[in-house]
């Protein structure tokens, strides 16, 4: 018989408010094997975790059970707790009365009828738990970082010069991502590519680092400190070791006239092609849909041309196993597809652009050399329209229903960059609120209303018509003075909402990581563990978790990478003891737990067993390789023995606490 | 503040009021944007304060053409239009309305009204 | 539980909640302060493949009303493909219940993740009121387990 001391939790006010917390203390102390009961106002607090100790002590006590907050916020501080006097950490049972019971109810007298039944169950549990001891599995010293942005750039460098190995995977030919393409940067107004070229440069110098451009994660296995992770290098039909980049078969390809991505489709570049100068490796890469050479085997220009023979048009995709220890995630983001919003003319106008594309438009390595030229004409645009929030703070049929958070900062940056370099052009934007929360933004957006003289128009554009002189009509409306405006624009620009990256859906799956309803990943705890996901070992950098602008991007990569840091720094991590085992006097070696189980933790031995009658029979039976065993639980239902059984969560455990909650 | 009046708005018109992020684009994308005394976006927000009675008195709920431009760009799924027919319907089903007598409509008939005007009046009147 | 006829009839439901998805779920629900019956008790199960169709016997066994079972998304499974278990065998499960006098709006599965704090009330309204329906499960109670 176990000796239970009970602990009830006032959480201030939190429980006690709705649950009359002596009541509960009281009710439980009449249950079979309880000794000690009390109540205390925070349980979780020094003094409060000193009265379960003492109780521990003074009352010979072998099971404890906590009624507090969820075992998900303090589970693990009592078990400390616990176990700093001796008592073994799993005879300890959290009762969730905050979260599951105290916050969602408001009558006393139910509130507490399901406190003491929660409690009860509890004890029910505790009752049927055994001590269990942890064992340890090695960590591999060794970190990947999936996506190569800014934010998975500044994780890597930061891991690398920790003294760990760390690894990239970029699925486009460079590293760099959206930074690459920006031109400014807010609010400072420091040029992207000056800040960013040296730290892309920095990664392909640093000898931890290695850089899988072109490739892609196909499939990941294994758990914290010991994940195994397929990479899917694309064939890029060029040689990394053996091309120098010189850039000659981009020049001599015959083939010109593909959308040139990087200047968001809005010049050409040739089927063989070097995304950008900068690019990191700079390796030329065959555009495979474009080459005449793979698409019907005539040309082989870029192979002649290419004094380092570094073209093979023979490359296949090749798929490269490696081991990490961490993984970073750092897929980014993407503008969303502006389909769904025809009042804009997005597609019918050449001349209403993104403003991914407006930065290309005014980037000096963009399709006008920096030149602010309209893309339909060529002409210089004399009236700017800007338009924000577009797709974001929508309704969820009609758009994403988050606030982008960028759009405002960066709207202000064009604005009052193209009021400096053309004082002559009207520059009107239009915003439903300006949020600029962030070191010396407002200030910044004030310049461009107050120095620069942009007109911010309190209202949206309701609809923009290309007209036939080549401008484009804006009919939008000022609220505040209550009128409704029409505006002969030469160039619309539209603040396209920001929406995670198509790869990160599957790579959560691969990764077992949670995300949310928008599909960006979650964080362990909003507050408090906000870089790492609820999946341990897996760790979020960037606009991946949720939009972000770059400085918020990059301390959170530092984050990120610091987390990662202190897992590599240790040598072995504790595992889980809530794992599966079987009863081999119960197993008969079916392999039904060995088929459901999904980390491969089961295999069967032929175990010598003393029979009855004093001879040995050997029989296959079922063993449990703790160490991957992550404690899911599949097999115990699959066996149709009842040899398997889950350490912490054991049939009879479960079974208890059914019973405790229908009596 | 008349609250039951509101309600009632809000009831027949099936929308609520206070999805309204105060944008605008409703607004922004009527084509009857100038015949108005109350704009699209001033209906909605009129509403949700309770001033229904100016809206009823003003001639704009006749100006708003239901086009249904506003409900189909609002970000939010506000439903604009949907307030004005609801803020028209209840002016025109006020208690106390000179109504039309069923025997009255014979007399007021002539050569050029259209055919499906007389069918409908009847079927208004004659019930 | 004795049915005390000049009360109104509160069922006994039993929810299981997988720890990552909806554990979390029901956590945010309180977080967030959203109201659903006391009724619902929940049990944490490290995954809904833990649940073994003999938990939901012997909680209709012992008096239960309705169990539900919470997992997460399809597709989003802590352990990859827990859930997809926890699909087909509650499946197989519930058709044998309605077949044995259970009816299907006493059992359930649900998926909701830690996200959906929101979602995770709603349904446990919504499951309460259509239990409360019903009326007390007498076809599998075991008299000789009922509370004196």
């Amino acid at each position: 018989m176990q000796r239970i001391g009970v602990f009830v939790c006032h959480c201030g006010t939190n429980i006690a408010a709705t649950v009359d917390v002596k009541a509960v203390a009281e009710a439980l102390k009449n249950e079979t094997g309880v000794v000690f009961s009390t109540d205390y106002q925070y349980m979780c607090s020094e003094s409060g975790q000193n009265i379960i100790k003492d109780a521990i002590r003074d009352y010979k006590l072998s099971g404890v059970v906590v009624c507090s907050c969820s075992p998900r916020m303090h589970e693990a501080t009592f078990r400390k707790a616990v176990a700093s006097v001796g008592l073994n950490p799993y005879m300890l049972e959290v009762a969730n009365l905050r979260e599951q019971c105290s916050w969602i109810h408001k009558d006393i007298a139910t509130a507490t009828d399901k406190a003491i039944v929660l409690g009860k169950a509890a004890i029910a549990k505790v009752h049927l738990n055994a001590p269990l001891t942890a064992g340890e599995s090695p960590v591999i010293k060794r970190a990947l970082v999936i996506g190569g942005g800014i934010a998975g750039i500044q994780s890597a460098l930061d891991i690398a010069d920790a003294g760990f190995e760390v690894d990239i995977v970029e699925k486009e030919p460079t590293i760099g991502g959206k930074m690459t393409q920006l031109d400014k940067t807010f609010p400072t107004l420091d040029c992207a590519a000056c800040i960013l070229t040296p730290k892309m440069v920095e990664c392909s110098q640093n000898d931890k680092i290695k850089i899988y451009s072109y490739s892609e994660v196909a499939d990941v296995k294994g758990f914290v400190g010991n994940f195994t992770v397929s990479i899917k290098k694309k064939a890029r039909y060029v040689d990394e070791t053996k091309c120098t980049g010189c850039g000659l078969c981009t020049e001599k390809c015959p083939m010109k006239k593909v959308p040139n991505a990087f200047n968001m489709g809005m010049n050409n570049r040739s089927a063989i092609y070097i995304p950008f100068a900068q690019a990191v490796p700079k390796v030329a890469t065959i555009d495979a849909d474009y080459c005449n050479m793979l698409k019907n085997g005539k040309c082989g220009v870029c192979a002649k041309v290419c004094t380092a023979g570094a073209i093979n048009y023979k490359q296949q995709d090749e798929i490269i196993e490696e081991k990490y220890g961490a993984i970073i995630v750092a897929t980014g983001y993407n503008p969303i597809k502006l389909d769904k919003y025809d009042e804009f003319a997005y597609s019918q106008s050449k001349d209403v652009v993104t403003s991914l594309e407006f930065e290309r438009l005014t980037n000096a390595a963009g399709p006008t050399n920096g030149t602010l030229l309209r893309p339909s004409d060529g002409k210089h645009p004399h009236t700017i329209v800007f338009v924000q929030c577009v797709g974001s703070r929508c309704d969820d049929s009609r758009g994403k229903p988050y606030c982008s958070k960028i759009c405002c900062m960066y709207t202000a940056k064009h604005a009052m960059l193209t009021r400096e370099k053309y004082p002559d052009t009207e520059v009107y934007v239009f915003y439903i609120d300006v949020r600029t929360p962030g070191k010396n933004f407002d200030e910044f957006y004030r310049r461009a209303v107050e120095e620069y003289g942009v007109h911010y128009i309190k209202g949206m554009v309701g609809k923009v018509t290309p007209k036939a002189d080549g401008t484009l009509d804006v009919q939008a409306s000022d609220l505040l003075s209550n009128e409704q405006l029409h505006i002969d624009a030469d160039l619309v620009v539209l603040a396209a909402a920001i929406e995670p990256d198509k790869s990160a859906r599957p790579l959560a799956t691969m990764l077992t990581a949670s995300m949310d309803t928008n599909d960006f990943f979650t964080e362990a705890h909003p507050k408090l563990r906000p870089v790492e996901s609820p999946t341990a070992g897996i760790f979020l950098s960037g606009a991946c978790q949720g939009p972000k602008d770059i400085p918020e991007t990059v301390s959170q990569a530092g984050a990120a990478a610091s987390k990662a840091i202190g897992l590599l720094c240790k040598n072995s991590l504790t595992c889980n003891p809530c794992v599966a085992h079987s009863d081999e006097l119960m197993c008969n070696g079916c392999s039904s737990c060995e088929k459901v189980c999904p980390y491969g933790a089961i295999t069967y031995i032929n175990k010598e067993f003393k029979m009855p009658d004093r001879t040995t029979a050997i029989r296959r039976v079922a063993s449990v390789n703790p160490a991957v065993c992550q404690g899911c639980g599949a097999c115990t239902v699959a066996c149709p023995s009842g040899a398997m059984d889950l350490n912490g969560f054991s049939n009879s455990q479960i079974m208890a606490e059914v019973d405790a909650i229908c009596k | 503040m008349s609250n039951k009046l509101q309600e009632r708005i809000l009831r027949s018109s099936g929308v609520n009021v206070r999805k309204c992020m105060r944008c605008g684009k409703c607004s922004a994308t009527c084509p009857s944007y100038n015949e108005m005394e109350y704009h699209p976006h001033q209906f909605v927000y009129m509403v949700e304060k309770g001033d229904i009675e100016t809206l009823m008195k003003s001639k704009s709920i006749y100006k708003c053409l239901t086009c249904f431009a506003c409900v189909d760009r609002c970000p939010r799924g506000v439903e604009p239009a949907k307030v004005v027919e609801a803020v028209r319907l209840a002016e025109v089903r006020k208690q106390g309305n000179n109504h039309l007598i069923p025997d009255q409509i014979p007399e007021m008939l002539d050569e050029d009204l259209p055919q499906q005007a007389i069918v409908t009046a009847f079927r208004k009147y004659t019930k | 539980m004795q049915v005390n006829k000049n009360k109104e009839f509160e069922p006994v439901i039993v929810a299981f909640c997988c720890n990552w998805c909806s554990y979390a779920g029901a956590d945010l629900s309180g977080t967030n302060r959203l109201n659903y019956p006391t009724n619902v008790k929940i049990i944490r199960v490290p995954c809904s493949c833990r649940v073994n169709p003999m938990f939901i016997l012997r909680a209709f066994q012992r008096g239960a009303d309705g169990v539900i079972i919470c997992g997460c998304h399809p597709g989003d499974c802590h352990y990859t493909s827990g859930n997809y278990y926890a699909r087909r065998r509650m499946t197989l499960l519930f058709s044998m219940l309605d077949f044995l006098g259970i009816e299907r709006d006493r059992t359930r599965v649900e998926w909701v993740s830690a996200a959906e704090g929101a979602k995770f009330a709603a349904t446990m309204n919504e499951f309460t009121e259509s239990v409360k329906k019903l009326g007390p499960n007498r076809r599998l109670e075991d008299l000789r387990c009922r509370k004196q």
